[in-house]
């Protein structure tokens, strides 16, 4: 049995039964590491020798017949825009390459109780702008399911090690869709939780209205587990939902009798693969074959979701990249003054795409357009939100495609940004939402993964984890390994 | 044309960017398709809609006042590109 | 031409919390540079504000003794704009929602009462402080300090119905007051927890609409104010007499050549995209709260100072230089609550304590003799135990000591001497050495007893009973 493909449900077994050493498990992870990196390129940094140590010391409690959490013991992987002390934390930008923070994301602690062991810092579009993880400062991650094709992103580099097999679970940050959409490319489980569900202190800020981690996972059981340990209030986030945390793995029940489910039609977007489209169909009739009701529903707005989310994350994103100026922290290049260093450090710091999107929230911000744009934005925003309430009036979840197409080649929208964009059309409207969705496999193109995405009520978490593991049980999409070809 | 070369220069300035000529036609070119793309707001209409800022209706997060111990100074300098005298080094600022 | 002039005063104070608005760092001042801060305050990657409730509670206060209304909703917003004492390189403050508007504060200048508007007052964070070696232009490099980022402030914006510099500075005086009555802030100008900066402008007396204004920055002391102002004044009557226009920009006070410099235009003014911050959720206050903030406010210095005249019946004068510092008026009534008589503890506490104040560069609420002493020696002073001229020596003893006036006058044996016994032979001796004085005193000279009051008084150091004095002289004559 080669441990790395092993779920953190089934390592937790045998831990228990030590039939395994949590070391083992570790070493095995890196054994695979070694062995799929330089194809899969998921990592931006490993820290082996703290997660060893980490692993010898969940050993010593095993061996004292400790009862342990979940997840002790489990190799992860963490997106590189979550801060970990004393750890480099890069956000995949070179303006950060030798960020190391003093301090722990509210994560990074709730994971460190979990004595899970941190396997490395994952790959990322820099600042989390992006939907390939083409545009990090450091490296192109590339899909274990064909390795000339993106593994999707933001969080690429999370699902990447993921489906590799380098990590049995990661987390990610989702803005516009950047958990769900990885997730799908590469056939994996990924939650994007209701806003203010998992505290945001310590995820390196893109779009502060709009960002959530969530767990990326091989399964959806495993995606229930990440989220107990991860989900809570938290009093150093001021947007954090302060109500109790479920049991999530209550929810893994395979059992959808009596479900409501809703298809907004409008996610069917013009330019929608057609094999795609059959997929998330027949995925659709499989959940009614097994007993949820049925009902189409219509969100007016769903058009004009990506527009208003590129206003409203660009602006909020010129704001929260401005600190970047080479003054208290990250990188600084020379100049005359304070302002041509300033310059100099973020034009030469920044990626293109970075510099596009500050750009472009500068402008929405701007005098004499901030009304045309960036209020306008705000505005539908609440049409956007309306669509959705209306909706779950009828119903509990809502079943739609993740995005338009399976995972593309690499370097094919690179310098087309909007149709790079509209790779995020059918996951942007649940960000400006704020309600949380899942990704899970539900078939394929030829070799390559396609996504189901089921959206959820506000704190509805348990609906979506209930009516994902109903359809990842009754499937066995989630039993395929990722072959790590190309050509 | 939504936004102009002239408005580049200044977005530019206040994003602390510097572009040469042909990035600044081809950031031009680019902002113009995502502009043009945004324009589609135009048609919806939002008569009377309340912006939404925050997606959550939270109120009133606040804490008491109490002061916590702060980060030892090497700590808080440590990423510092550039330090002096437990101060944080810059270039001379030039005022306008 | 007459102009008349405009002015609107922009107020920064620091309030004196525990911690900073956002983070849990100490506000102390004076603290060595950079161990104030945190990952929060120093705006690193990942962090998020929490709001410190005091601060809101501070806000309150000050909006309501500044005759404001409270906003049922208020929020905050993020001022852009690049400065490198500003680590996140935007402020975190409030914009078209501020926690108080439409106030209103009376200011007395020459006798004359006038009601200055009051248009806003909003919740911001400190910026830290930039240290330059030599002058900012000319330094090659600057050192930044973050301990006070994140400070709290509140920023007071007048209407400009301010009338000349006079006035600006009584309303700032009356401003400084109020917070300290309300106990939000210390306001030492010195330390920069109480700021200033001024909008003016001319225009032709009874011309309605307004002139060109100038903003002028580092107003830091009250002298300042009206310094910097008067010199404005000056400066934009020379450039509209001789036919000039006076251009919109900011401009700073150079205390020490006592001049206005530019700045910058304002045409090429930042642009600071004010946007609602999305890491801090709104502030809807419960006005059921509001109430009782407003009925716990302390009196406030015009209630105070009107009760002073009407209860002990002081000047308008006294009673106003009383109640202009909230530590002063305290004293004063803490002395009276001791026993003081009000009007003499007035002249006491205007005079010779404020006289001693001055001289040993002290401020009042470290007064080495506390009111309770000076009730003391003031009662002793009535009850005849002591002359008026002890009294101050009695004083200045108890100033340096720290003992109470009954055991300063035993000490140093300074009890009035009433006794007509004790001071008849001294009278006699007196009398006997001065004929000439005699002589003119029968003549019908009257001042001629003075000189002979002054002998005795010499002799017995102060300590006779003038009137008894007077008394045996013209007796024994």
């Amino acid at each position: 049995m080669e441990l790395y493909k092993l779920t953190a449900h089934e390592l937790k077994d045998k831990l228990t039964t030590k039939e395994v050493s949590a070391v083992e498990v570790a070493e095995a992870i890196y054994t695979r590491i070694d062995a799929v990196e330089d194809k899969v390129q998921a990592f931006i940094s490993l820290t082996k020798e703290n997660a060893l140590a980490q692993a010898r010391r969940v050993d010593e409690k095993l061996k004292a017949n400790e009862e342990l959490p979940a997840l002790a013991g489990i190799p992860g992987a963490l997106k590189d825009n979550i801060c970990v002390e004393g750890t480099k934390t890069t956000c995949g930008s070179q303006i950060l390459a030798n960020f190391v923070p003093p301090y722990n994301a509210t994560v990074t602690e709730k994971l460190n109780a979990q004595q899970t062991v941190l396997v490395g810092k994952a790959n990322m579009d820099e600042f989390a702008m992006g939907s390939s993880t083409e545009n990090s400062s450091f490296k192109v991650s590339r899909n274990p399911w064909d390795t000339d094709t993106v593994p999707g992103g933001s969080s690429g580099g999370s699902a990447a090690a993921v489906a590799a097999g380098q990590a049995v679970w990661a987390l990610g940050s989702d803005t516009g869709g950047s958990i769900r959409l990885p997730a799908a490319y590469c056939g994996v489980v990924g939650l994007k939780p209701t806003y203010g569900r998992v505290s945001r202190y310590g995820l390196v800020a893109y779009a502060s209205s709009l960002d959530q981690i969530g767990p990326i996972t091989r399964d959806v059981t495993d995606c229930a587990l990440v989220m107990n340990a991860i989900a809570g209030y938290d009093h150093r986030d001021s947007t954090s939902i302060n109500a109790p945390v479920p049991d999530y793995t209550q929810a893994l029940v395979p059992d959808i009798r009596g479900m409501k489910i809703g298809l907004p039609k409008e996610y069917f977007v013009a330019g929608m693969d057609p094999d795609v489209e059959k997929a998330v169909y027949a995925a659709i009739e499989q959940l009614k074959a097994l007993g949820a009701e049925y009902k189409e529903v219509s969100m007016p707005h769903t058009e004009y979701a990506l527009a208003t989310y590129y206003m409203v994350a660009t602006a909020e994103a010129s704001s929260n990249l401005a600190r970047y100026v080479g003054v208290g922290f990250g990188q600084r290049e020379k100049g005359e003054d304070l302002i041509s260093m300033a310059t100099q450090t973020r034009t030469q710091g920044f990626g293109a795409e970075v510099r596009r999107r500050i750009m472009l929230g500068n402008y929405a911000l701007s005098s004499g357009y901030y009304d045309a744009y960036y209020l306008k934005a705000l505005k539908v925003r609440t049409l956007i939100k309306r669509d959705f309430d209306k909706a779950f009036e009828d119903v509990d979840v809502l079943v739609a495609p993740i995005a338009p197409t399976t995972a593309f080649k690499i370097g094919e929208k690179i310098n087309d940004p909007l149709a790079m964009y509209l790779q995020d059309v059918c996951t942007v409207p649940v960000n400006l939402a704020g309600v949380p969705a899942i990704s899970l496999p539900c078939g394929f193109k030829g070799h390559m993964p396609i996504g189901l995405q089921i959206i959820g009520k506000p704190l509805g978490e348990s609906d979506v984890l209930k009516a994902a593991y109903t359809f990842e049980q009754n499937n066995d999409y989630y039993k395929r390994l990722a072959p790590l070809g190309g050509a | 044309m939504k936004i102009t070369r002239k408005d580049v220069e200044t977005v530019a300035f206040l994003s602390r960017l510097a572009m040469d000529e042909a990035e600044m036609d081809k950031f031009t070119g680019q902002l113009n398709a995502i502009l043009e793309y945004v324009d589609m707001l135009n048609k919806v209409d939002t008569e009377g809609v309340e912006p939404t800022d925050h997606i959550l209706n939270l109120k009133n997060v606040m804490r008491a006042d109490e002061a916590k111990p702060s980060l030892a100074r090497e700590l808080a300098l440590k990423n510092a590109p550039e330090q002096e005298d437990g101060y944080f080094k810059v270039p001379k600022i030039l005022e306008g | 031409m007459a102009y008349e002039v405009v002015i609107g005063l922009e107020v920064h104070t620091e309030l004196k919390t525990q911690s900073k608005i956002f983070c849990g760092c100490s506000t102390k001042f004076g603290a060595e540079q950079n161990t104030n801060v945190c990952p929060v305050c120093l705006g690193l990657p990942g962090v998020l504000p929490v709001f410190n409730a005091k601060v809101l509670e501070f806000a309150v206060r000050t909006g309501l003794a500044l005759n404001c209304e409270i906003l049922p909703f208020s929020k905050f917003d993020r001022k852009n704009y690049y400065y490198p004492d500003l680590p996140k390189n935007f402020q975190t403050s409030q914009y078209d929602l501020p926690i108080a508007v439409n106030g209103y504060l009376d200011i007395e200048v020459n006798g004359k009462t006038r009601r200055i508007g009051i248009t806003r007052v909003h919740m911001e964070e400190d910026a830290g402080k930039l240290v330059h070696a030599g002058t900012i232009n000319k330094s090659d490099y600057a050192l930044v300090d973050y301990n006070r980022t994140g400070v709290p402030l509140l920023e007071i914006v007048s209407e400009p119905d301010l009338r000349s510099p006079e006035e600006a500075k009584a309303y700032l005086e009356k401003i400084k007051a109020i917070l300290q009555y309300v106990d939000v802030s210390d306001c030492k100008m010195e330390e920069g927890s109480l700021r200033c900066d001024a909008n003016i402008s001319l225009r032709p007396e009874g011309q309605t609409k307004f002139g060109t204004k100038s903003e002028i920055k580092n107003l830091n002391s009250f002298k300042a104010v009206q310094k910097g102002l008067e010199y404005e004044v000056y400066r934009q009557t020379e450039i509209l007499e001789e036919g000039g226009r006076v251009i919109q920009e900011t401009r700073s006070w150079d205390d020490g050549r006592g001049v206005t410099l530019s700045m910058r235009n304002k045409e090429q003014a930042e642009d600071y995209r004010y946007f609602p911050e999305p890491d801090l959720v709104p502030i809807v206050v419960d006005p059921d709260w509001v109430e009782e903030v407003r009925k716990n406010l302390p009196e406030l210095p015009d209630a105070r100072k009107a009760r002073l005249m009407k209860d002990y019946g002081l000047s308008d004068y006294d009673a106003g230089s009383i109640t202009a510092s909230r530590a002063m008026a305290e004293y004063y009534d803490v002395a009276v609550a001791s026993g003081a008589e009000a009007k003499a503890a007035a002249n006491w506490l205007m005079g010779e304590v404020s006289r001693l104040l001055n001289n040993s560069g002290q401020l009042i609420e470290t007064c080495p003799v506390t009111p309770e002493k000076l009730a003391g020696l003031i009662s002793l002073l009535d009850k005849g135990t002591i002359t008026n001229k002890i009294a101050k020596t009695v004083l200045e003893n108890m100033w340096s000591s720290g003992k109470d006036a009954d055991t300063v006058v035993k000490e140093e044996g300074l009890v009035q001497i009433s006794n007509e016994g004790e001071i008849v032979a001294i009278v006699e001796r007196i009398l006997a050495a001065n004929p000439q004085s005699v002589a003119d005193f029968k003549a019908g000279k009257e001042r001629a007893i003075g000189f002979l009051v002054g002998q005795v008084m010499k002799e017995t150091k102060g300590r006779a009973n003038p009137e008894v004095v007077n008394k045996l002289l013209k007796e024994h004559m």
